[in-house]
């Protein structure tokens, strides 16, 4: 199918389809980062955490409705207020989940999933009968329209670069929290010893609260990037969990640096073949590719040298 | 003969359980609903022989599968596509271009038959795939991941992927599979027409009867040996493994015999409703269907058909009169048995009904009480029926 393409037009494809897989691997990148340390430290997969980060580009549009109606002299400003409320909103969420929900079920992951299911299922419901079934898209400032236009036939978005700073500095800005904070060292000696951790005074279920409601801030702004490449839905967090799952889990666990890697490898596969592919097989061809990856090599990409049961 | 008993029924509470169970879908449901909500019940019951796959896997083996609706579908395609090539015959078909195939192979400018079509037209041939397909394919997932000692949360995030992979593949072949429509317009299996009043009560029976014969099948694995084993490795699967016992094998025996007992419900289904579709095989009927067995106490084989019938019945009703508040009464019934009730609806029974009944049947006898602590002793037994 390649051979119907000449070089030159090959290398605009790849150059588009690969920056197209750039935005794509920045929301998955900022998704699994907060699934990632949420699982790597307690275990607990959060079937919400799409939901999370839908709440965090409900926010965008909210800020974005209610700036259009009450500060219009605002607007050109107002999404970057916005980015750090979808972190605040998202996160205060998980904190109320994780009290209210999540703590109860420490140490049974498989039934952890099922609730967090049932707490997508109540969230998407809630989207949908707050904000409508219909998609909404947030009135983006002008400085995120346009494109640059580098040769004739390669045209990068503005936004999509956007998203990509803004992926860097979350990662980074995680990086810092994990490996340069007193609340960091308290969080990786958690995960690495909790009993310990505990002994020597950490108060364990401190750190969990607060992981799990930075996790899930992390999510809100992967929501509120999500805003500036596509439109939101009840149900657009859900389009991403899985492949977020498949991120996690094919970088190893617990990984941060798998993480980035096995997000970057997905998008771009996936980004890539759903050019030459027809409609969904790009996709399935890709999770495919993972699912036996995994298979033949289930410790993911970068491995722990601890593995929980 | 009493030991064959024992080994069908467990004790003689679980014979009476059983024969409950047999009295309501035989007697009780056909005398006291129409035909179109008995033909609704048959479908909720081939969603149970899921269920029930789910209570030997889930709640015995310990391993939780996301993707048991891969198998479901599975079943229910090796049905259907059966059927298809019957009721496309040359003579029903010939306005196609292409007379004897699927009408939707047709409009997709397909001009024969795909090759893993033509054993198809064979009835055998199907009956045979719809058994061997499911526990293949469960093989194969079950013998990389086990091996490998992969279980718990990651193997539950594959298989949904899987389910995932399989519904948009299904959903992405128009062509090969009938794409999100599905395989449609089934009518007649071997010439005998399915869509007939007649029809339906047979195959409604015939889905109960192959129910009951699941649920017997599968009390017999588990009173055998090897459901110790998967008992004990459900609770420290370490020491079962330092014991002696190479644990992933009977964790694949499990997944296939499920994933099996799914495809006899998935093509049951096909035969009730009269088509499949890739909606019954993604991410959310097959998570719905753990919720089943979660309902009905994800021990509890014959628990797994109440939950499932409940479940469903309250979703029909719900959704009948408040679509909108379905999805939080099922949000709230995956939070509230999870959190609440982890042994569900038996587990209710075993804790409060049971003792109710132990105490009014003392009191009807008259006789003082006996120490609590004998039928404490026997709990886990009770348990697997």
């Amino acid at each position: 199918m390649m051979l119907a393409y000449t070089t030159s037009e090959l290398t605009s494809i790849f150059t588009m389809q690969g920056f197209a897989g750039l935005s794509l691997f920045s929301v998955l990148l900022l998704m699994a980062l907060g699934l990632a340390i949420i699982f790597g430290q307690m275990g607990v997969i959060n079937m919400a955490h799409g939901e999370f980060m839908a709440a965090g580009a409900y926010t965008v549009y909210l800020c974005s409705t209610l700036t259009a109606k009450f500060a219009p002299a605002f607007q050109p400003y107002y999404f970057l207020f916005a980015i750090v409320a979808a972190f605040f909103v998202s996160g205060s969420l998980g904190l109320l989940v994780e009290w209210g929900l999540i703590r109860f079920l420490y140490k049974r992951p498989l039934d952890t999933l099922l609730a967090t299911w049932g707490l997508s299922l109540i969230m998407q419901q809630t989207f949908r009968s707050t904000f409508g079934a219909r998609e909404v898209t947030p009135t983006l400032p002008d400085w995120l329209m346009g494109s640059f236009k580098p040769t004739e036939t390669i045209d990068i978005p503005i936004n999509g670069v956007f998203v990509m700073g803004l992926t860097l500095f979350i990662t980074a800005a995680v990086m810092f929290f994990t490996f340069k904070t007193r609340a960091g060292l308290r969080m990786r000696a958690t995960v690495q010893n909790r009993m310990m951790s505990g002994a020597v005074g950490i108060n364990t279920k401190v750190v969990d609260r607060l992981t799990f409601a930075i996790g899930c801030g992390i999510a809100g702004v992967a929501g509120a990037a999500f805003t500036t490449i596509g439109s939101t839905g009840p149900d657009s967090g859900s389009r991403y969990i899985v492949d977020t799952f498949l991120v996690v889990v094919f970088g190893g666990a617990a990984s941060m640096l798998g993480t980035v890697a096995s997000a970057f490898g997905i998008a771009q596969t996936q980004s890539i073949s759903e050019f030459f592919l027809q409609g969904t097989m790009g996709k399935v061809t890709t999770l495919l590719a993972i699912v036996i990856i995994l298979m033949i090599r289930p410790q993911g990409l970068f491995a722990s040298k601890v593995r929980r049961a | 003969m009493n030991t064959l008993q024992k080994r069908l029924f467990g004790s003689k509470e679980g014979l009476l359980g059983t024969l409950f169970l047999a009295l309501i879908l035989v007697v009780v449901l056909p005398l006291t609903l129409d035909i179109f909500r008995l033909n609704l019940m048959g479908k909720y019951l081939t969603y149970a022989f899921v269920a029930v796959g789910l209570v030997l896997l889930w709640g015995n083996a310990g391993v939780l599968s996301l993707g048991q609706g891969v198998f479901f579908g599975l079943g229910g395609y090796c049905m259907a596509m059966f059927l298809k090539l019957e009721a496309s015959d040359p003579i029903t078909t010939k306005i196609q271009s292409t007379p004897g195939i699927p009408d939707f192979m047709d409009w997709n400018q397909i001009t024969a038959l795909p090759a893993f079509w033509v054993p198809f037209k064979s009835f055998p041939f199907a009956t045979l795939a719809i058994l061997i397909v499911p526990a293949v394919i469960a093989y194969v997932v079950g013998a990389a991941m086990f091996k490998r000692r992969v279980g718990g949360v990651y193997f539950a995030v594959i298989t949904q992927a899987i389910a995932l992979i399989v519904s948009l593949g299904i959903d992405g072949n128009q062509g090969l599979t009938g794409g999100r429509n599905g395989i449609t317009d089934l009518r007649t299996l071997l010439g005998w027409d399915i869509r007939t009043t007649f029809g339906q009560y047979t195959l409604y029976f015939t889905s109960v009867a192959l129910l009951l014969g699941v649920i017997m099948l599968s009390r017999w694995v588990l009173s055998s040996k090897m459901g110790r084993i998967l008992n004990a490795m459900s609770e420290k699967e370490d020491r079962v493994r330092f014991s002696g016992y190479d644990v992933s094998d009977f964790k694949i025996f499990i997944f296939c015999l499920a994933a099996m007992i799914s495809g006899i419900g998935g093509a049951m289904f096909v035969l009730q409703v009269g088509f499949i579709s890739p909606s019954l095989v993604g991410i959310v009927p097959s998570i719905e269907m753990v919720i089943f067995a979660a309902v009905g106490g994800k021990r509890s084989l014959l628990g797994a058909v109440y939950g499932t019938l409940l479940v469903n019945t309250g979703k029909s009703l719900f959704s009948e009169t408040f679509p909108q508040l379905w999805l939080y009464a099922m949000g709230g019934l995956f939070i509230l048995v999870v959190v609440l009730m982890p042994n569900g609806l038996a587990g209710l029974w075993d804790d409060y009904a049971k003792p109710w009944l132990h105490g009014a049947k003392k009191r009807l006898m008259e006789r003082p009480p006996v120490d609590v602590g004998e039928t404490k002793s026997n709990a886990p037994l009770a348990k697997i029926i």
